[in-house]
């Protein structure tokens, strides 16, 4: 393992000085049949930001988790200070100095600011009991030095995203960490919250803390970072300071290819199949309405948490709606549960296929079978060549590569899963189909394959509605686009007039003036 | 065994004959290494369970000369002939990842419910559905809380284990009813005429065999597994999960109070402690046949072995002379073993492969920081 290069420094750009702090040094990690990362060095310097960038599933998350210690290396180092280390824990990595803020904040909504802030490490007094003045006055020292304005005594429940992120990154820096990694702490973050938190990372920066920061936003990677790393399923592929590189090379670095726009083909647009009309889940999304007609796919566009899952799990039966109502070629519907939904010609793709899409442990057949599985066989009694056969024609049609329709689920890769997935909804014949973040985590090719699949079944006369937080997807993929935010649209935009800027905007809410205009 | 092992079926009428001519190639293949990896995984369950018959076999052998007679096998299928056919009943409900602890007092409940009923004068024939109906309440009374209110089975079970056999008390006080007419304790130790087989060897058979139909043949078995597999991706799927679970306590209920009825016939007596210890005995059956205790795995007839090895375990030990409580720490260590056995094979499975990663890991990837495509 010990191939004696702590790192790899592209054209010699590094002048090396002092040991970085933290290194990983050839680190693999496989999680059943997927390998997570392959062989990844990986070097952060003190008082530089370094960029992660790669698609979803090239491993950004492992590294992070490795680094954080929740993930342990199957192979390959951990180097801190020029000594290898095995980081058995969380609060081991801590200890060593490494602090981690993820994506979604993890704090105690009870708590108050400065209770989080020190959460573990409080200012004692006499007998060990905690010195809450001291707390409170050393919480507030800390916000003004990053002129920061937030109360130490608030509780955490009830602040915004941006603030418990702030408050994260104030615990890593309180336990004086040398090494700071950010897991995509701009994902959920309004244009003004994102300049606050790099003013804020700039700082940590410039105290000498090495800063791991993990992006598929580009543009923020260009601003923020020195040098970046791009992985690409689960390999490392280069690492060179940004002002080396160009948006377009880092991208090509990504996918490995120049990118091909997905094929789109026009089709006939028909009859309204599906029409929802102020649909409305107390805390979840108000007053939803808008239409899907024979061979349209409608984007659900928005960033995450604004509510269009919530929308979709409604329509599929899966929760209740509160008010509102649901026309399903005309005839008003109200599913209670999603076999219901099926039998009605409503399918639903979900957001995560291994926990909610797939059966592990079963075969393809009898993954695409599951929903039909009763009409399929009304006797009762199974058919194992009808079922292999019902499969067969799903896997040819959507070009699923598998060694046959026997195999186990588990053995395909992320995008044959996905196709699998669709298959197995595609067999119940549904009129519309929801289909929620279909190409997350699978790779470019399968990605195309998808977006394809999508196209040619709109053309059939599906009506489609596509959720996804891929701009770029949604954008192509899309004959009107709608956006949430925080749980209401906030524009509607036709296909023609559709572009990156003005989905963004109406998702972070920052043209509420541009309302939609009813279907 | 869970398996159809036809390679290739007749036309289709679902897909257009291109397509079936097309895969036909492919999953005639893949029906072979389905078949092969299936058999391979139940061969290795269903040899420990023969090795395992076959050793406690050898040791009845050993201990009396008369231990491998027809008799002494009719005798031994009978001893255990309610443990068997719940056992039957419970295979399904642990797939699913639920359990129902509370049969043992489904038992007592129905033997008390049959001989205070057969004591207040109610003809047997009227008798006998009023039993099974209220195994199947109980059941239904089970799944009402699991299913709506989504409590976890082991407490409610837990729970009725306790009310039920509390009800049975109720009912008959501590009186013993055993004035049934030999008409009805005939079939519960009774044989068939000029044969050593017992008449209650058919009613285990029958259910055997319904029970490995349903379980490996039909679709309610396939959504019985994949609710065990993945509840959520199931329920996705449409499986009406709260329907099917209720359906599969109802059904333990009922084949509980059967065997309730069973032991009474067997023993000519309705007591309220009727079933003691028998969940013991069931789940230690289940769990040595192969189930897995956290659901989605297991076959019927690893069950059917693991009753086989249990009927002549407890009539060895008979054999042998050691008491019925000696016979509960016997069967508990043997639920310990099936229990630990395959976490212990999956360690070493795992620790096996972890170094054979370690040692093949450096020739496989490339040096670091080389450029991928």
């Amino acid at each position: 393992m010990s191939e004696g290069k702590p790192m790899t420094a592209i054209e010699g750009a590094t002048v090396k000085l002092a040991p970085p702090p933290v290194a990983l040094v050839g680190v693999s990690k496989r999680f059943g049949a997927t390998q997570a990362l392959a062989d990844v060095s990986l070097d952060l310097l003190p008082g530089e930001i370094h960029g992660l960038v790669g698609e979803n599933g090239a491993g950004k998350s492992t590294v992070v988790k490795v680094l954080a210690g929740i993930h342990q290396p199957d192979a390959g180092t951990i180097v801190l200070d020029g000594k290898p280390v095995l980081i058995h824990g969380p609060a081991h990595a801590r200890s060593l100095g490494i602090a981690t803020v993820h994506q979604e904040p993890r704090l105690f909504p009870d708590l108050t600011v400065a209770e989080n802030v020190f959460m573990g490490h409080a200012p004692t007094g006499r007998f060990g009991s905690v010195n809450w003045r001291e707390m409170r006055r050393s919480a507030h020292v800390f916000f003004d030095s990053l002129s920061v304005s937030l109360d130490p005594t608030a509780v955490v429940r009830g602040l915004s995203m941006a603030d418990q992120q702030l408050i994260e990154i104030a615990k890593a820096l309180s336990i004086d960490a040398r090494v700071l990694i950010l897991d995509e702490p701009t994902a959920s973050l309004s244009a003004h919250e994102v300049d606050r938190l790099f003013a804020i990372v700039r700082q940590t920066r410039d105290r000498g803390v090495a800063v791991l920061f993990v992006s598929h936003r580009l543009e923020e990677v260009f601003q923020l970072c020195g040098r970046a790393t791009v992985l690409r399923d689960g390999r490392h592929v280069v690492t060179a300071p940004t002002s080396e590189l160009t948006a377009a090379d880092l991208v090509r670095y990504m996918v490995g290819r120049s990118v091909s726009l997905f094929p789109r083909s026009a089709s006939k647009i028909g009859d309204v199949l599906l029409d929802v009309k102020g649909l409305t889940r107390v805390g979840a999304f108000r007053d939803i309405t808008f239409s899907v007609r024979a061979g349209e796919i409608v984007g659900l566009a928005g960033l995450v948490g604004a509510g269009r899952t919530e929308v979709a799990r409604v329509l599929f039966g899966i929760d209740r709606a509160d008010a509102g109502e649901v026309l399903l070629e005309g005839k008003r519907v109200r599913f209670k549960t999603p076999s219901e939904a099926l039998r009605a010609g409503v399918a639903y793709v979900p957001e995560d296929r291994h926990l909610d899409g797939l059966v592990a442990g079963f075969s393809i057949a009898e993954n695409v079978s599951l929903p039909i599985i009763p009409r399929l066989f009304p006797h009762l009694f199974i058919r194992g060549s009808r079922e292999r056969n019902l499969a067969a024609g799903y896997t040819e049609r959507l070009r699923i590569r598998s060694t046959g329709v026997g195999e186990l689920i588990e053995a395909l890769s992320g995008g044959n899963q996905q196709k699998v997935v669709i298959a197995k909804w595609l067999a119940t014949e549904p009129r519309v189909l929801i289909l929620d973040e279909p190409t997350r985590g699978v790779d470019i090719g399968a990605k195309v394959e998808v977006h394809r699949i999508i196209s040619d079944l709109a053309a059939s006369g599906l009506g489609i509605v596509l959720i996804s937080s891929e701009l770029p997807e949604v954008l192509a993929m899309s004959d009107r686009i709608m956006v949430l935010h925080e749980g209401r649209i906030t524009a509607e935009i036709p296909r023609a007039e559709a572009s990156e800027e003005r989905v963004m905007f109406a998702a972070t809410g920052q043209n509420a003036e541009e309302t939609h205009s009813g279907a | 065994m869970t398996e159809d092992p036809r390679p290739t079926g007749g036309p289709d009428a679902l897909q257009p004959s291109a397509e079936v001519s097309i895969a036909a190639g492919g999953h005639s293949v893949s029906a072979m290494s389905r078949v092969g990896r299936s058999l391979l995984a139940a061969a290795r369950m269903e040899t420990f369970l023969i090795v395992l018959l076959a050793f406690v076999v050898w040791w009845g052998v050993k201990l009396s000369p008369y231990f491998l007679t027809w008799s002494n096998f009719g005798f031994s299928i009978q001893a255990v002939i309610e443990i068997s056919i719940m056992s039957l009943a419970m295979t399904p409900i642990i797939i699913t990842g639920e359990i129902d602890l509370s049969v043992e007092s489904m038992v007592g409940l129905s033997s008390c419910v049959l001989g205070w009923l057969w004591a207040s004068g109610v003809p047997l024939e009227v008798c006998i559905p009023i039993v099974l109906a209220v195994g199947v309440l109980g059941g239904l009374f089970n799944g009402f809380f699991v299913v709506r209110w989504g409590l976890p089975s082991l407490v409610v079970t837990l729970a009725t284990y306790a009310l039920f056999r509390g009800l049975g008390h109720v009912v008959l006080g501590s009186t013993v009813v055993t004035d049934f007419p030999a008409s009805f304790t005939n079939f519960g130790f009774g044989y068939v005429p000029g044969t050593n087989v017992p008449w209650t060897l058919f009613v285990f058979l029958f259910l055997a065999v319904v029970t490995v139909a349903i379980v490996h043949g039909t679709w309610i078995g396939r959504q019985v597994f994949a609710v065990g597999k993945n509840k959520e991706a199931a329920r996705y799927s449409g499986v009406r999960v709260g329907a099917l679970k209720m359906a599969l306590f109802a059904v333990s209920g009922l084949v509980a109070a059967l065997a309730g009825i069973l032991l009474t016939s067997r023993t000519s007596a309705a007591t309220p402690d009727a079933g003691l210890n028998f969940t013991l005995a069931v789940v230690t059956i289940v769990v040595l046949g192969g189930v897995d205790i956290n659901g989605g795995k297991g076959t019927v007839p690893g069950v059917i072995l693991a009753v086989l090895i249990l009927g002549t375990l407890k009539s060895a030990l008979t054999e042998a002379g050691i008491s019925t409580d000696y016979q509960n720490v016997a069967i508990g260590l043997l639920l310990i073993i099936s229990v630990v056995t395959p976490q212990l094979a999956r360690l070493v499975r795992e620790l096996v492969d972890r170094t054979r990663l370690g040692r093949r890991r450096p020739a496989h990837d490339p040096a670091p920081g080389e450029v991928v495509r």
